[in-house]
């Protein structure tokens, strides 16, 4: 697995803003809702490992709720 | 060995706790510009933040910087009194368009054209926010608030203030830009021209304006992801993105 994102879903407020700036359009939205009653965004297991760790959906949250890592080979270039 | 690094890097000065903000709000975005050009200059022990009136009042809790309040439209006079006080100290203002525009259009113009050597973080969302959306000096011809349910319209309150292109004419003003943050490509534009605000500050050559464009999902009635899409149909194309004044770049020439 070369890059994960993770959700802090305890903060995400459900805006939806991470699937519109995804490259590869692997962010959804789920059926499941957090503690104050939004449904939080995530990315399954198979869709996982499309991820390329650019962070987009990062940047883009006004929330700070993802975190994003990449995973890279002793040799350098993503694994 | 593959090893897993961590990609995201929240700046330390931001705070870990849940907002205030309605879901898709660009102010997080926008306190979150402020905290990583801040921390890259290496002023995060000297800053001094100016709060405003608006959604953006609890901006001390997200920001772990000194902080003052300051009566409604009046930051950049108080800005002003801490600056002339502590002139080592880094000094900005936060506010958004109902306090910079309307109520304190008077110290914003007066603060920007002596020169004062601060930073003014200008969020732009075209609506009281906090108040229940009624209509700002910036609110967009057609668009509905709670004041003016039929649209605003020319005739009656006129067309909405270009602010970044009015600072930009004063004589004491070092930078001024209009940047947004509704997608990637802009929100790392908006993180040079944070950064440069601050670092004309750093170098003492006058007053340094960056207003945000931004979103108010709720009182504009749409979705996070309309209201992200409203700010490319109608916000950009009244007020246009760009640099209008940077002392700095003319100098380095």
């Amino acid at each position: 697995m070369p890059s994960r994102v993770e959700f802090r879903e305890d903060r995400c407020k459900g805006c939806l803003l991470c699937t519109e700036v995804c490259p590869t359009g692997i962010i959804q939205q789920s059926n499941r809702f957090n503690q104050k009653g939004y449904k939080v965004a995530e990315v399954t297991a198979e869709m996982m490992t499309e991820c390329k760790g650019c962070a987009f959906c990062a940047m883009i949250c006004p929330d700070y709720a993802i975190n994003v890592f990449k995973t890279e080979s002793a040799k350098g270039g993503a694994a | 060995m593959n090893q897993e690094i961590r990609v995201t890097n929240y700046p330390e000065v931001l705070t870990d706790r849940a907002s205030h903000y309605c879901p898709g709000c660009h102010h997080g975005i926008a306190h979150r510009l402020v905290a990583e050009a801040i921390t890259e200059l290496g002023l995060v022990d000297k800053t001094i933040l100016i709060g405003s009136i608006g959604c953006s009042v609890f901006i001390y809790n997200y920001l772990s910087l000194d902080a003052i309040e300051s009566p409604h439209g009046r930051a950049p006079a108080v800005a002003t009194g801490v600056k002339r006080a502590r002139p080592d100290k880094i000094v900005f203002s936060y506010q958004g368009d109902g306090d910079l525009a309307s109520i304190g259009m008077a110290e914003i113009m007066h603060c920007a054209n002596r020169g004062e050597n601060i930073t003014t973080i200008f969020v732009n969302n075209t609506v009281y926010g906090m108040t229940g959306g009624q209509m700002a000096p910036t609110t967009l011809v057609g668009q509905k608030t709670t004041t003016c349910p039929g649209g605003r319209c020319r005739e009656n309150e006129g067309m909405p203030i270009r602010m970044t292109e009015i600072i930009a004419s004063l004589g004491g003003v070092a930078f001024a830009e209009r940047v947004a943050v509704n997608n990637i490509k802009n929100i790392k534009k908006a993180q040079k021209a944070v950064t440069k605000a601050f670092e004309c500050q750093t170098k003492e050559i006058g007053f340094s304006f960056v207003e945000v464009l931004a979103t108010c999902p709720t009182n504009w009635r749409m979705t996070p992801i309309q209201a992200n899409k409203r700010i490319e149909t109608e916000m950009i194309p009244y007020f246009p993105l760009g640099n209008f004044k940077d002392v700095l770049a003319k100098e380095e020439k």
